[in-house]
Formats: C-alpha cells, structure tokens, sequence
C-alpha cells in the first residue's frame, strides 16, 4: 500500500554513505512487511539495495547470507553435498505464508528484523546457530548469536542505529544431521510450532523451537536425550507463558505441539544416528 | 523516472512511499486490482520484467528502468494474435465468478513453470479467490475445457461462458474503482473517514481547524452536516422491515470504527493527514459486548434514545426484533417423546470478505442529477434510500454498478453512498471512497454471531415428535438485517421437517459490537448448523443412521411446510428432488475412498440436509427490458446486478431459448437505475428466479410481437410464424429480423409465489489422534436446483459456497478485544480458504423441473452454505466421538478433546463397508 508519510528516499551506495536510521526512518529491504501496513510514523526510507551486498558467500567456514539476500535466492542455494543440514533452507523458505512471487522481494535479514515467532529465516538461523553481523551506529560493527536477536514479536536485538548486515551459518552446524516438523492450523498456513532438530557426529543433540513461543528456545543434549528427558528439558525450559498465544494456535496446543514433534525429531534422529 | 508498461514508455515521478500498483492505476492500468493493499490476496500481481510480483508491496520507485507487465499486456508478450494461452485457458475452463481476483489469478499461473503446475496448492498461495472455490481455476491452468456450444433457442441446460469473460481476463472488465479522473469525473476527491476508537461515546467537540488547514483538504464533514433523518444501512424491498436507528453522522458513537467524521481532500494521502489532524473529545460511556447481558436490566442501552418510529422492539432491552411461534403443542410433543436431545449451538462472527470492498464514486451530472457508481447488489433500493434520505426526487439520483466483485450478502447494504452523496452536495467535486481491506474487516458488517438452542423429541422408531428451537442473535450496535435474518433463520431450518409440535423463541439483541448484517445463508447457516448437528446427536442417540433418521421426518412433496407459523401462503413445492439428494449422497459416501492412512488418523463420515425458499417472503420485484434493435440483434435491460453470480449468462440463455436465436444475439444492460424502472436486488438468491422470470415474460412478449410483425409482413397469421436465428419464416418464406427493427417488451416479476430448493452435503474426514488436525477427505454436495440452466456455472456456485462455508467450519472468525474492536483485520489474521485449503467437492443435480420458477430453475448461489458446517462437525464426531457445538472447528482446541486411546474408535478408512452408527452410538456418552 502507498505510505504516504513518507516524503524521502536514501539510498546508499557505501557505508560512508550509510547515516545510522533515526527516528522517522525505516530500513527498506525488500518492502514486503513495510508496504503491507500502514506505516504513519515513517518518514524516510533506506534502501538498502545500492549497498550491493553480495547475497550468499559459501566458504569453508560456512554460509554468509546478507540481510539483503532474498528468500527465492536463499532457495535457490546449491549446497555442498556434506551440509547434510542445508536441506534446512528450502523447509524453511516452504514454511512461509507467503508463496514464491514474495520469495523474490522478501528479504531474510527482513525477515529476521520483523522478529515474529513465525519467521522461518529465524528458525533456520536460530537452528543453524548462526551469528547476526551488526553495524553500529559508531560506524563498528559487532555479532550476536541469533538464537538471541529475536527477543519477541517485533522486538529484535538491535539498538537505535543499528542494521543488520548478514547472518553466517557455520559450517559445523550445516554438516550435521537435521530434521524438520511444523504445525499450522490450516494446511499451508502460517506456523504455529515449528521444530528443528540437529545432531553432530559427536553426537550432540540441539532442539529449536520456534513459532510456537514468543523467541526461539534452544535446548543442547550431549549425547541424545531419552524421551523423558526430552519432555522434561522442554517444560523446564519453556514456561506456559512463553508459548505465543494468537490467532495461529492456542498456547497449550502450541505446548502439546512442541513436545509431539520434538519426540518424533528425537525419534527420527536416534534412529538415523551412525 | 523511466520506466515501461506493456511496451509503452512513461517518464513518472513516484511519490517516495508510493506503491507499484497505484501508479499503474494511476496510469490507467486498471487491470490491476486491490484486493487487500497488503500482500496478501495476489489481485495486483504484475510481471517485471517477466516475474509476477505483488505490485501493492512493490515500491515504485524501484520500477525505474523495468518493463512492467499487467493483464492488459500479457497477450503481446507471447507471438501470434489472440489471447495470451493463459487467458484462454482461463475463458475456456471459466475459471472466474465475479472476476475480480482473475487478472492477478492469471498473471500468477502464466509465470508458473511445470513443477508450481504439478503443486497448485503451494504455487497459488498468493492468491485468494472468494467465488469459485478453485476448481475451475485448477482447470484452467490444467487445461481443462468447461464450455459448450450454443444451439439457437436451446442455450438452456448448456455450460455457456459468460458474456463478460474476454473482458475479465484482459482485464478490460470495469469495476467500480475502475475509472480515470477525467470527464465528468475531472478533479475527483477522495474521502477517507475518521473512525470511533471507543465502543461506546459521545462527542463531545470536533476541532477542524488542523484539518482544514492540511494542504489538499477541500472539506470536513461532521455531524452538524449530516441530516438528521434516521435510516438504516440495510437494503430491503420494503423500508419499514428494518429499524431505522443510523445517522449519516451521528453524535453518539456505538461501536469501534463508527464513523466520526470524513475528510475530502485532493488526495488521499492529504485526506489521511486530515483525519490525523481532526481533533475529537469525547465522553465515553460504558458498553456491553454480550448478546445475553445486553438484555439484563440495566445494561448500557445502545438505542435508548430512540422512539417507536425507529420500529425497535424494545430500545430499553436492547431488543431489535421478537420472535414467538410455533405449532400444535411442543410440551405435549416432549412428553409423548421417547427420546430428547438438547443442546446449545454457537456460530461465530464472519466476514464476507468479497475480494473488492465496499466503495463508490459520487458526482453531479451534465443535468446535475447525483450520480453514484458503486460496488452494490440492490442499485435501486439504495437509488430510493438516497433519495429518502436527503430530500430528493428520485429522478435526481442515479444509481448503477459496473461489474461488481463479490458480494455475498455484504452489499445489501447502503455502507458507502450515503456519505459519498453528502460530500458531493457538500463540495460540489466528485467524491471516491473506497474502503481498505482493513475497513472491510473491522468496520463493515458481518455474518450475525448466533446462539441456537434445540431441543428435539422423538419415539424409539425415530419419529419427531416436537422440536423447539431459541435464538439469540447480536445484531451488533445497529439493527441492519437484525429482523429478517432472524425470521429467516427460524424457518426453512425446521420447516424441513415434519413434526407436529414446533415453537421457536428467537431475539435479535443490540451490543456495542460492529454490526452484523446480511451474510450468504441469511441466518440459516446459524440455524442450520444447529439442527443439523442435533439431528445427528438424536440419530446417535437413537441408534439410526443420519441419512434414515432425515428420511424418516424431512417434508415429502406434499407435506405442509411449518415453523414459527404455519407455512407461509405463498410458498409451495414447486419440485421435490431431496430423496434424490439424499440418495446420491449417502451413496457416495457408501463408495470406497481413496487411500488408507498412517494409523494416527481417525476417519468418519457426516451428513446435513437444508432446505431454502427460493425467493425472499413478500415482494421481489423485477424488471427487463428486451429490444430488437436496428441490425436484427437484440438489448436487453435488466436491473439485476453481476457480481459473479452468473446471472448476466442465465438471462441471455433464458432470452435466447424463449426467442429461438443464439445467445451472441443478445447484448446485456443491468444494474443502473436509468435503464428499467425498478428492481430490488441482487439478493436472496433472486438472480435468476425473479429478474430470470422477468426475463423470461419479456421474452415471451418480444417473440409475440416479433411473430406478429413478421405475420403481417409474410400475410400469414402468427401462428405460421417462427423465429430462427436470425429471421422469422413461414413455410419458405422469411423476413429479416432487422427488417422488423425496432420491437420492444417489458417483462416484469413480483418475486412470488415461491418454491423450495433442497442441498445435501455429505463429508469424509479424518481427524489426527495427536494433533488434533482435521482433513478432509471426500466431499460430496447434492443440490435439487430444479432445471439447470447452465450447469457449469450453476455447479461453481455449489463449489464456492461450499468453500466459503469450509472457511467458516474450519478457519475464520472475527476476534473481538474485549473492548469492541476487531483484532483481526487482514486477510493474514483472518484466514479464508486459500487453494490449498478446498477439497473437491463431487457435485450432483437432482433432476427435477420446478413449476414456479422460470423454465423450471429454483435458486442455488446462498443454499450451498448452509449444510457444510454440521455435516464436518457430524463427520468430525463420526471420526473420534467428540461433538463440536461451536465453529470454528480447529486443531488447537480439537487435540485437548480427543480420547487418549483411540483403539475403540479407530476403523480403517473406507474399507467398503459402511460403518455402523449403532456401534458407534453404543460407544458414546
């Protein structure tokens, strides 16, 4: 929709030319969360395009994904054959709401940015232990887990005049073995619990969960839990509260969801182990 | 900044927060649509430079050196002439009602490679349509081919295309917002309004001086401008059968989003900062939200000011309407009983959410009549509302639609005109006000939120012996539709069975809640749901099958027809197709299913039968026109407006089958107070069996005195004479139509008597052990829509009711805050059937030929809605033996119901046998 506040457009080429975002502004990556509501506070727009952050960088560290990079790019990533949990990334991209003419303009640091319990760029990220890239408003720069960035629906981890500049994935983590459950309460709609399970060689256990709380949860088993512990871990570490209550699920379903699917993730990566 | 649309170079200045999909509008690309302004529904889809996005996200800015595609130019994009492949699909399969989502439907499905084709679900989440329940839209893009040839004076019975279909998909087709700010309509302003934030206030002061001093702002409008002349927003043949408690303005706001003033400026963003800039006081006053604690003594009364000449039934209770009635003696009937159910059934609140919302355009015209364009299904009641309402003749208001999109009950309303009429007396410009998404959501009306009781009696062989049923409707903070939606739904619902003994208690209760008005079903949906829910518990209770409990007690072709009263006199059962309904259905549901599933999944069929009149109670009146013109084709006039219905199909088959020529002969006119004398509405399901009988006669009349005419020119009497094609002969002599030119009849039609049409819906589901998910499996819908006059579109009618009624069953509700204010506003919080979420449906035509209707047909566009709701919740029951009273039926509550151990219940999924109630019955309770 028009936004019709807005009165300016920046549009950087460099980071010299990257004036920290103030009041009134509002970064513009891909457009498809800000253009889909009214926005009467924001006067300016920062677009972020001309920066020209390449979008993926694989390396033998892992993938460096900028914020700009959009989803349908994302989704098209050809990953090495041993990151076994790359497959992680098109679950992910299929999980959104959103169909694919969205996937080319939505952006995954948008995505993170918007920092909404069903944001999959975040269950991806958070489950793939990936580190968030900031710039700071001093012209520095300083990373995060982001497993921490998204701190609640529309509360994100960055501080007045930051922006998010990229999220790496480490290469450990896209080497292991992974396993993907999610629950809607309509066929194709958003997630109401989402749950990605990881296991390493070692034999390190990692749970996420996502979108069935407010932030996501990770929980880590050295080596795999049984299915008590499991459910013990989770009602220890997720109070009732924590799990998200809206339109999209109930918490106490989201609850009984997340232990369902954690089982079934425990189950199917137990067996898979060796 | 430079940039190209279908081939065609602009230089353009965006504004800086501007949209894609404004500026192709304001370029005259209308064939770009908004659906929702949010990204949601896929209406504005475009291509740039080849990949569809949704325009209404896109930034316009970032256009600048791209070549943009709309439906207009898809066509040029592939070699050769003609249609795009797409759009021919599109036209060939018919896979669009009112059209208004097709072109972004389209530009989505051109752009899909073969493996999005082979996964339709996920490649077409971008795109909502409320009309079709995407079947035909799976055909299109599969290539499927839905439509007949015509046979001169035989079109009836054929699947004809629509008249309109080459313009809808080249997005040629003109929808009310589909028009450039030139002509008459040179310096249009735009009107945005300023909305109550609290359920229940008085304002006290209006400060306007900051609005007005807004750059661009032409005028405010406030209640000291508004008449004070009380009217209601609901539109009905009759004024007196709402009550009249609306103001244009009014000083005392009564739910959230109430309008509290308007701003008409130059543009619509100076018309925001001008309702930004208003600054409002108010005195707020306490509320109520609950229908039942509306009518306790002392609660906030929310038309306590009004007298007896608003026809509220009691303002001191909050009372709308009253309903008290019934037949023989239901007390005696429950003691004569063997068995009694009882239960309270609960329907939610929801929205039409008809993919164009509410809007009109408003002007003076070259004679300085007020003309309003707009996005109505009763053009003429609100012509005569206008007129009512601001002292005017009714010569002076001229009132008409273009193609509308959607509607669904939701446009028997005046939500738009009266305030779009007041601004252009006011300033004298054209006036646009066209509602956001969001409007359409929070502030428009919806589907009345129901309380059913039913209580039935029955001996042990399963004879109805009484049947009583309470209503408790929130009509919200107005009365819109509160009256008939309540007399309707206390009746066909149980005028289907036949009981000796029936009493109905129903209120139609105000609450600071936004108003609930006319919604597909008119109340029967509610109604339906509960009884055909409460049959199945008495079936259970009884150890009967669903299917021969309904035919045990249902109405037979002679039966009188009973509920509040005794049968209405003038409705009649002019055909009986339901035993063929039920038939076909549980035959159906007998057949063997598909797959076997993984065995978390507990499988069950359900049932419900409803029954429909065929026309609205007292009066329904209609009009046509029919022309032979200059050229020997013909024009016919008719007031009846399109909104996807099929209507605009149906009378040029009717027309063309009465007068014996093809039905490219006919060139159709409707909606636009100008061109016939009167019509009530596109509602209540009249479409085709009022204004098509109106059709009908005035064919009839034309063919007359074309035979005559043709007579005296051939020295022959008319009875030689027969019209073919494109002459009329005797023996072998002819005479050219055109040579007969000009000829003209008028048919009219008073909408009475009445028939019935009948619906059954028959489910197989399969509900997860675990999580609590509900799939459907089967689908199946018998309808008895007498004769068939195109079967295609009369089939997409089932298909989309039935989809929309899913929406209601298994997805959508209206959330409130506690406070009055909707918190679901958008299509990404209030979820309708997206195509992922719709089943096919088998569906199947009685074969039956009404003696009422014209040529045989009875009504079928409301009707399908009305079983789906309790024949999931049968199945859903059938499945794991817990009964859900109140939809919408979801994972999230179902999961914490279900037996933790399911062996008793599990039963592998269609193995061919039917399964026996009598076990199942045996296991409950």
């Amino acid at each position: 929709m028009d936004l019709n506040s807005v009165t300016a457009i920046v549009r950087p080429r460099a980071r010299s030319e990257f004036a920290p975002p103030g009041a009134g502004d509002a970064i513009l990556g891909g457009g498809t969360w800000l253009f889909s509501e009214p926005q009467p506070g924001v006067r300016r727009l920062i677009d972020l395009t001309d920066l020209n952050w390449p979008p993926l960088q694989a390396s033998a560290s892992g993938l460096s994904i900028a914020a700009t990079c959009t989803v349908e790019r994302l989704y098209g990533f050809d990953p090495p054959p041993d990151w076994r949990a790359a497959s992680l990334i098109a679950a992910c991209c299929r999980s959104f709401l959103a169909s694919f003419k969205i996937w080319s303009m939505a952006t995954v640091g948008g995505n993170l940015c918007l920092a909404l319990p069903a944001g999959p760029m975040i269950s991806l990220c958070a489950a793939l232990e990936g580190t968030c890239v900031i710039w700071r408003a001093d012209g520095g720069e300083r990373r995060m887990p982001a497993i921490d960035f998204a701190r609640g629906p529309l509360d994100n981890a960055l501080e007045p005049g930051e922006v998010l500049r990229a999220i790496e994935l480490p290469v450990e983590a896209l080497r292991r073995q992974a396993a993907f459950r999610r629950a809607s309460l309509t066929p194709l709609g958003r997630s109401g619990v989402l749950v990605i399970g990881t296991r390493a060689p070692d034999g390190r256990f990692a749970l996420t969960v996502t979108a069935a709380t407010r932030r996501p949860v990770q929980l880590r088993f050295e080596p795999m839990p049984g299915a008590r512990l499991l459910a013990d871990r989770l009602a220890t570490a997720i109070p009732d509260a924590l799990y998200h209550d809206d339109i999209h699920g109930r918490p106490d379903w989201r609850r009984h969801m997340t232990r369902e699917l954690a089982e079934e993730i425990r189950d199917e990566l137990a067996e898979g182990a060796g | 900044m430079t940039f190209r649309v279908n081939g065609v170079s602009y230089e353009v200045a965006p504004r800086p927060g501007q949209c894609l999909r404004t500026l192709l509008r304001e370029l005259g690309w209308f064939g770009v649509k908004k659906g929702c302004d949010a990204g949601d529904c896929g209406a504005c889809t475009v291509h740039v430079d080849g990949r569809p996005v949704h325009s209404c996200l896109f930034p316009a800015f970032r256009a600048e050196g791209h070549c943009v595609t709309t439906i207009e130019g898809l066509a040029e994009t592939v070699e050769g002439p003609g249609l795009h492949p797409m759009q021919q699909a599109f036209l060939e399969a018919q896979g669009f009602q009112c059209g208004f989502c097709t072109a972004g439907m389209v530009m989505t499905a051109a752009a899909l490679d073969q493996a999005q084709k082979h996964d339709l679900p996920a490649a077409l989440k971008g795109n909502l349509c409320r009309c079709t329940g995407y079947r035909a839209i799976a055909d299109a893009i599969e290539g499927q081919c839905a439509v007949e040839p015509d046979a001169a004076g035989a079109s009836v019975g054929r699947s004809l295309p629509a008249p309109a279909g080459p313009a809808i998909v080249t997005g040629a087709a003109r929808y009310t917002m589909d028009v450039a700010p030139a002509g008459e309509l040179a310096g249009l302003t735009h009107m945005k309004i300023l909305r109550s934030p609290h359920a229940h206030a008085r304002i006290l002061r209006i400060d306007t001086a900051a609005a007005l001093a807004v750059p661009g702002v032409v005028a405010v409008l406030t209640h000291e401008d508004a008449p004070a002349r009380l009217f209601s927003t609901a539109r009905h043949h009759h004024v007196t059968d709402d009550v009249d408690d609306t103001r244009v303005l009014d000083t005392l706001l009564r739910h959230v989003g109430q309008r509290v003033a308007a701003v008409i400026a130059e543009t619509e963003a100076a018309a925001e900062a001008g309702c930004a800039a208003l600054r409002v006081d108010y005195e707020l006053l306490p509320a109520v939200f609950d229908a039942e604690a509306a009518m306790i003594p002392g609660a906030p009364l929310v038309h306590g000011d009004k007298g007896p000449e608003s026809r509220i039934a009691d303002p001191a209770r909050n009372l709308v309407a009253e309903l008290q009635g019934g037949v023989g003696d239901v007390e005696a009937g429950f003691a004569a009983a063997d068995v009694v159910h009882e239960a309270t059934y609960t329907s939610q609140r929801v929205q039409h959410a008809h993919l164009e919302t509410h809007g009109a355009i408003g002007w003076r015209d070259g004679e300085g009549r007020l003309v309003i364009r707009t996005s109505s299904q009763t053009p003429f009641l609100t012509r005569d509302a206008l007129a009512t309402l601001y002292d005017l003749p009714r010569a002076a208001v001229r009132v008409f639609t273009e193609r509308v999109g959607g509607g669904f009950g939701g446009k028997q309303e005046m939500l738009t005109e009266d305030i779009v009429a007041l601004a252009v007396m006011k300033t004298g410009r054209p006036v646009k006000l066209e509602y956001t998404r969001a409007e359409q959501f929070a502030f428009s009306t919806s589907r009345h939120p129901m309380r059913v009781g039913v209580k039935l009696g029955a001996t042990r062989e399963g004879r109805l012996t009484a049947l009583a049923l309470t209503m408790l409707l929130d009509t919200g903070a107005y009365g819109n539709h509160g009256p008939g939606v309540m007399y309707h739904g206390a009746g066909e619902c149980i005028a289907l069975y036949r009981c000796p003994n029936k009493k109905v208690a129903a209120r139609a209760v105000y609450t600071h809640s936004l108003p609930s008005g006319a919604f597909r079903g008119y109340g029967l949906s509610q109604t339906i749901f509960a009884v055909e829910s409460a049959m199945d518990e008495l079936a259970r209770k009884l150890g009967l099958d669903p299917f021969a409990l309904r035919r045990l007690n249902v109405i037979g072709p002679q039966d009188e027809m009973t509920s509040a009263g005794g049968g209405a006199h003038d409705v009649e059962i002019g055909s009986y197709g339901l035993d063929q309904c039920l038939d076909w259905v549980e035959k159906a549901l007998d057949a063997p299913g598909r797959e076997a599933l993984p065995e978390d999944w507990l499988v069950g069929r359900g049932m419900a039968a409803a029954m429909i009149d065929t026309i609205p109670p007292r009066g329904h009146v209609a009009q046509t026109r029919l022309m032979l013109a200059e050229g020997g084709g013909f024009e016919l006039l008719t007031g009846t407006a399109e909104f996807g219905n099929g209507t605009t199909t149906v009378h040029r088959q009717i027309a063309a089958t009465v007068l014996g020529v093809p039905v490219d002969r006919l060139h159709v006119r409707q909606s636009d107070t100008d061109i016939v004398a009167h019509d009530t509405g596109a509602y209540g399901s009249t479409g085709t069996v009022v204004a098509g009988e109106a059709t009908r006669r005035a064919a009839e009349r034309l063919a007359a005195a074309i035979r005559e005419a043709g007579a005296a020119r051939l020295r022959v009497s008319p009875a030689e004479c027969r019209i073919e094609a494109d002459a009329v002969r005797a023996g072998a002599d002819a005479v050219p139509l055109a040579a007969l030119a000009p000829l003209e009849a008028t048919g009219d039609a008073g909408g009475s008597p009445r028939s019935v049409a009948f619906n059954v819906q028959g489910f197989e589901v399969a509900v997860h052990r675990r999580y609590g998910e509900i799939r459907i499996l089967r689908s199946f819908h018998a309808a008895d829509a007498g004769t068939v006059i195109n079967p295609m579109q009369c089939r997409g009618q089932v298909e989309g009711g039935v989809a929309q009624a899913i929406g209601a069953a298994l997805y959508e509700e209206l959330t409130l805050d506690g406070q009055g204010a909707v918190t679901n506003a958008s299509f990404r919080s209030y979820h309708i059937p997206a195509f992922a979420d719709v089943p096919h449906t088998q569906v199947f035509f009685a074969r039956t030929q009404d003696r009422v209707g014209p040529l045989g047909a009875k009504s079928m566009s409301e009707s399908p809605y009305n079983p789906v709701a309790p024949a999931l919740a049968n199945a859903i029951f059938d499945a794991t033996g817990v009964r859900l009273r109140a939809p919408p039926f979801k994972a999230d509550t179902l999961y914490a119901l279900l037996p933790a151990d399911d062996g008793r219940r599990f039963h592998a999924p269609s193995s061919g046998e039917p399964e026996s109630p009598l076990e199942n019955a045996a296991n409950e309770d």
